[in-house]
Protein backbone atom coordinates (compact mmCIF):
# COMPACT_ATOMS: atom_id res chain seq x y z
CA UNK A 1 0.00 0.00 0.00
CA UNK A 2 2.74 2.54 1.12
CA UNK A 3 4.86 1.56 -1.85
CA UNK A 4 1.51 2.28 -4.17
CA UNK A 5 0.87 5.30 -2.54
CA UNK A 6 5.24 6.40 -3.89
CA UNK A 7 4.38 4.83 -7.28
CA UNK A 8 1.65 7.21 -7.44
CA UNK A 9 2.09 10.10 -10.30
CA UNK A 10 0.19 12.90 -11.07
CA UNK A 11 -2.68 11.76 -12.91
CA UNK A 12 -3.73 13.58 -16.29
CA UNK A 13 -6.85 15.24 -16.44
CA UNK A 14 -9.06 17.10 -19.55
CA UNK A 15 -6.97 20.41 -19.21
CA UNK A 16 -3.55 18.87 -20.05
CA UNK A 17 -4.99 16.42 -22.86
CA UNK A 18 -6.30 19.83 -23.90
CA UNK A 19 -2.70 21.54 -23.68
CA UNK A 20 -1.69 19.33 -25.40
CA UNK A 21 -3.33 19.13 -28.53
CA UNK A 22 -2.80 22.64 -28.99
CA UNK A 23 0.73 22.03 -28.98
CA UNK A 24 0.54 19.43 -31.92
CA UNK A 25 -2.27 21.04 -33.87
CA UNK A 26 -1.60 24.55 -33.15
CA UNK A 27 -5.56 25.00 -32.52
CA UNK A 28 -6.85 27.53 -29.86
CA UNK A 29 -7.05 25.56 -26.55
CA UNK A 30 -10.81 26.73 -26.83
CA UNK A 31 -11.36 25.01 -29.71
CA UNK A 32 -9.21 21.55 -28.91
CA UNK A 33 -11.06 21.41 -25.74
CA UNK A 34 -14.50 21.52 -27.12
CA UNK A 35 -12.95 18.77 -29.48
CA UNK A 36 -11.94 16.82 -26.84
CA UNK A 37 -15.33 16.62 -25.00
CA UNK A 38 -16.75 16.15 -28.75
CA UNK A 39 -14.48 13.14 -28.91
CA UNK A 40 -15.78 11.82 -25.65
CA UNK A 41 -19.39 12.75 -26.27
CA UNK A 42 -19.36 10.74 -29.59
CA UNK A 43 -17.68 7.70 -27.75
CA UNK A 44 -20.24 7.64 -25.13
CA UNK A 45 -23.55 8.30 -27.61
CA UNK A 46 -22.19 5.07 -29.46
CA UNK A 47 -21.64 3.27 -26.65
CA UNK A 48 -24.89 4.02 -25.02
CA UNK A 49 -26.30 2.64 -27.90
CA UNK A 50 -24.70 -0.42 -27.44
CA UNK A 51 -22.06 0.02 -30.01
CA UNK A 52 -18.57 -1.52 -29.21
CA UNK A 53 -16.20 1.41 -29.58
CA UNK A 54 -12.91 -0.22 -31.20
CA UNK A 55 -9.90 2.50 -31.30
CA UNK A 56 -7.13 0.49 -32.83
CA UNK A 57 -3.61 0.37 -30.82
CA UNK A 58 -5.32 1.51 -27.25
CA UNK A 59 -8.53 -0.88 -26.97
CA UNK A 60 -11.54 -1.33 -27.18
CA UNK A 61 -14.87 -0.29 -24.99
CA UNK A 62 -17.70 -3.23 -25.23
CA UNK A 63 -20.85 -3.13 -23.55
CA UNK A 64 -22.07 -6.33 -21.91
CA UNK A 65 -25.38 -7.96 -21.67
CA UNK A 66 -26.13 -8.95 -17.64
CA UNK A 67 -29.13 -10.84 -17.14
CA UNK A 68 -31.47 -10.50 -14.28
CA UNK A 69 -30.20 -12.63 -11.36
CA UNK A 70 -30.97 -13.19 -7.99
CA UNK A 71 -28.13 -11.29 -5.66
CA UNK A 72 -27.75 -9.95 -1.66
CA UNK A 73 -27.46 -7.02 -0.18
CA UNK A 74 -24.11 -6.82 0.94
CA UNK A 75 -25.01 -4.64 3.76
CA UNK A 76 -27.96 -6.88 5.50
CA UNK A 77 -27.13 -9.95 3.24
CA UNK A 78 -30.96 -9.28 2.47
CA UNK A 79 -31.73 -11.43 -0.46
CA UNK A 80 -32.81 -9.43 -3.65
CA UNK A 81 -33.66 -9.20 -7.30
CA UNK A 82 -30.90 -7.72 -9.74
CA UNK A 83 -32.39 -7.02 -12.47
CA UNK A 84 -31.35 -6.89 -16.47
CA UNK A 85 -28.95 -4.32 -17.13
CA UNK A 86 -26.01 -3.32 -19.42
CA UNK A 87 -22.23 -2.96 -18.24
CA UNK A 88 -19.35 -1.27 -20.20
CA UNK A 89 -16.19 -2.77 -20.05
CA UNK A 90 -12.27 -1.66 -21.61
CA UNK A 91 -10.43 -4.48 -23.09
CA UNK A 92 -7.26 -3.24 -23.48
CA UNK A 93 -4.96 -3.87 -26.52
CA UNK A 94 -1.92 -5.57 -26.76
CA UNK A 95 0.04 -2.64 -27.58
CA UNK A 96 -1.12 -0.94 -24.65
CA UNK A 97 -0.44 -3.81 -22.54
CA UNK A 98 2.92 -4.12 -24.06
CA UNK A 99 3.25 -0.53 -23.62
CA UNK A 100 2.25 -0.44 -19.95
CA UNK A 101 5.13 -3.05 -18.95
CA UNK A 102 7.45 -1.97 -21.32
CA UNK A 103 10.69 -0.64 -19.37
CA UNK A 104 10.45 -3.19 -16.53
CA UNK A 105 11.39 -6.55 -15.75
CA UNK B 1 -17.45 1.92 -34.02
CA UNK B 2 -13.82 2.29 -34.70
CA UNK B 3 -11.25 5.30 -34.65
CA UNK B 4 -12.26 6.47 -38.34
CA UNK B 5 -15.82 6.60 -37.40
CA UNK B 6 -14.90 9.05 -34.30
CA UNK B 7 -13.40 11.04 -36.87
CA UNK B 8 -15.73 11.11 -39.23
CA UNK B 9 -18.75 12.21 -36.98
CA UNK B 10 -15.94 14.88 -35.63
CA UNK B 11 -15.75 15.83 -39.15
CA UNK B 12 -19.66 15.86 -39.14
CA UNK B 13 -20.37 18.20 -35.88
CA UNK B 14 -17.19 20.68 -36.51
CA UNK B 15 -17.45 21.63 -39.94
CA UNK B 16 -14.57 24.18 -39.94
CA UNK B 17 -12.31 21.11 -39.07
CA UNK B 18 -9.96 19.58 -41.58
CA UNK B 19 -9.89 16.02 -41.92
CA UNK B 20 -5.95 16.10 -40.78
CA UNK B 21 -6.91 18.23 -37.71
CA UNK B 22 -9.76 16.04 -36.72
CA UNK B 23 -7.61 12.76 -37.36
CA UNK B 24 -4.70 14.39 -34.98
CA UNK B 25 -7.19 15.31 -32.26
CA UNK B 26 -8.09 12.04 -32.20
CA UNK B 27 -4.85 10.30 -32.48
CA UNK B 28 -3.64 12.80 -30.03
CA UNK B 29 -6.35 12.07 -27.38
CA UNK B 30 -5.31 8.36 -27.06
CA UNK B 31 -1.83 8.63 -27.51
CA UNK B 32 -1.53 11.20 -24.63
CA UNK B 33 -3.42 8.68 -22.55
CA UNK B 34 -1.13 5.66 -23.37
CA UNK B 35 1.49 7.20 -22.45
CA UNK B 36 0.87 8.46 -19.10
CA UNK B 37 -0.69 5.30 -18.17
CA UNK B 38 2.93 3.96 -19.56
CA UNK B 39 4.46 6.33 -16.83
CA UNK B 40 1.76 4.43 -14.52
CA UNK B 41 -0.16 7.56 -13.88
CA UNK B 42 -4.05 7.86 -13.75
CA UNK B 43 -6.01 9.70 -16.15
CA UNK B 44 -8.98 10.78 -15.48
CA UNK B 45 -11.90 11.94 -17.49
CA UNK B 46 -15.05 13.91 -15.96
CA UNK B 47 -18.12 12.81 -16.99
CA UNK B 48 -16.67 9.48 -19.12
CA UNK B 49 -14.34 8.12 -16.41
CA UNK B 50 -11.01 7.16 -15.15
CA UNK B 51 -7.50 5.29 -16.96
CA UNK B 52 -4.43 3.73 -14.80
CA UNK B 53 -2.81 0.97 -13.78
CA UNK B 54 -2.58 -1.96 -11.86
CA UNK B 55 0.51 -3.50 -10.30
CA UNK B 56 -0.13 -8.13 -11.05
CA UNK B 57 1.98 -9.79 -8.64
CA UNK B 58 4.36 -12.54 -10.00
CA UNK B 59 2.17 -16.03 -10.05
CA UNK B 60 2.78 -19.86 -10.84
CA UNK B 61 -0.01 -20.50 -13.56
CA UNK B 62 -0.63 -23.18 -16.00
CA UNK B 63 -0.03 -23.60 -19.70
CA UNK B 64 -3.63 -24.04 -20.06
CA UNK B 65 -2.94 -26.61 -23.35
CA UNK B 66 -0.18 -28.63 -21.53
CA UNK B 67 -0.88 -28.69 -18.22
CA UNK B 68 2.45 -27.46 -17.02
CA UNK B 69 3.15 -25.26 -14.50
CA UNK B 70 4.37 -21.89 -15.56
CA UNK B 71 5.50 -18.81 -14.15
CA UNK B 72 3.93 -15.52 -14.63
CA UNK B 73 6.18 -12.88 -14.31
CA UNK B 74 4.72 -9.52 -12.54
CA UNK B 75 2.79 -7.07 -14.49
CA UNK B 76 0.61 -4.36 -15.23
CA UNK B 77 -2.36 -3.61 -16.41
CA UNK B 78 -3.94 -1.32 -17.80
CA UNK B 79 -7.78 -0.62 -16.81
CA UNK B 80 -10.50 1.62 -17.23
CA UNK B 81 -13.47 2.27 -14.47
CA UNK B 82 -16.59 4.28 -16.49
CA UNK B 83 -18.00 7.21 -14.09
CA UNK B 84 -21.43 7.72 -12.96
CA UNK B 85 -22.81 9.17 -15.88
CA UNK B 86 -21.15 7.12 -18.27
CA UNK B 87 -22.41 3.97 -16.58
CA UNK B 88 -25.56 5.65 -16.01
CA UNK B 89 -25.79 6.00 -19.79
CA UNK B 90 -24.59 2.89 -21.17
CA UNK B 91 -27.34 1.68 -18.93
CA UNK B 92 -30.26 3.93 -20.29
CA UNK B 93 -30.35 5.32 -16.89
CA UNK B 94 -32.74 2.26 -15.77
CA UNK B 95 -30.67 -0.28 -13.20
CA UNK B 96 -28.66 3.20 -12.09
CA UNK B 97 -28.63 2.13 -8.17
CA UNK B 98 -28.42 -1.03 -8.95
CA UNK B 99 -24.98 -0.31 -11.07
CA UNK B 100 -24.00 2.01 -7.98
CA UNK B 101 -24.14 -0.58 -5.46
Amino acid sequence: MIRRRQRRKPSLNKAALVELINHRTGLAKRDAQDLVETVFSIIKEGLSEGERVKISGFGAFVVNHKQARRGRNPHTGAPMQIGPHRVLSFRPSQTLKELVNSGRN
Amino acid sequence: MTKRGIVGELLGRRSTLSHRQAESVVNAVFEAIAAALAEGARVEIRSFGAFGVKQRRPRQGRNPRTGELVEVRAKRVPFFRAGEELRGEVNGRAGRSVAKS
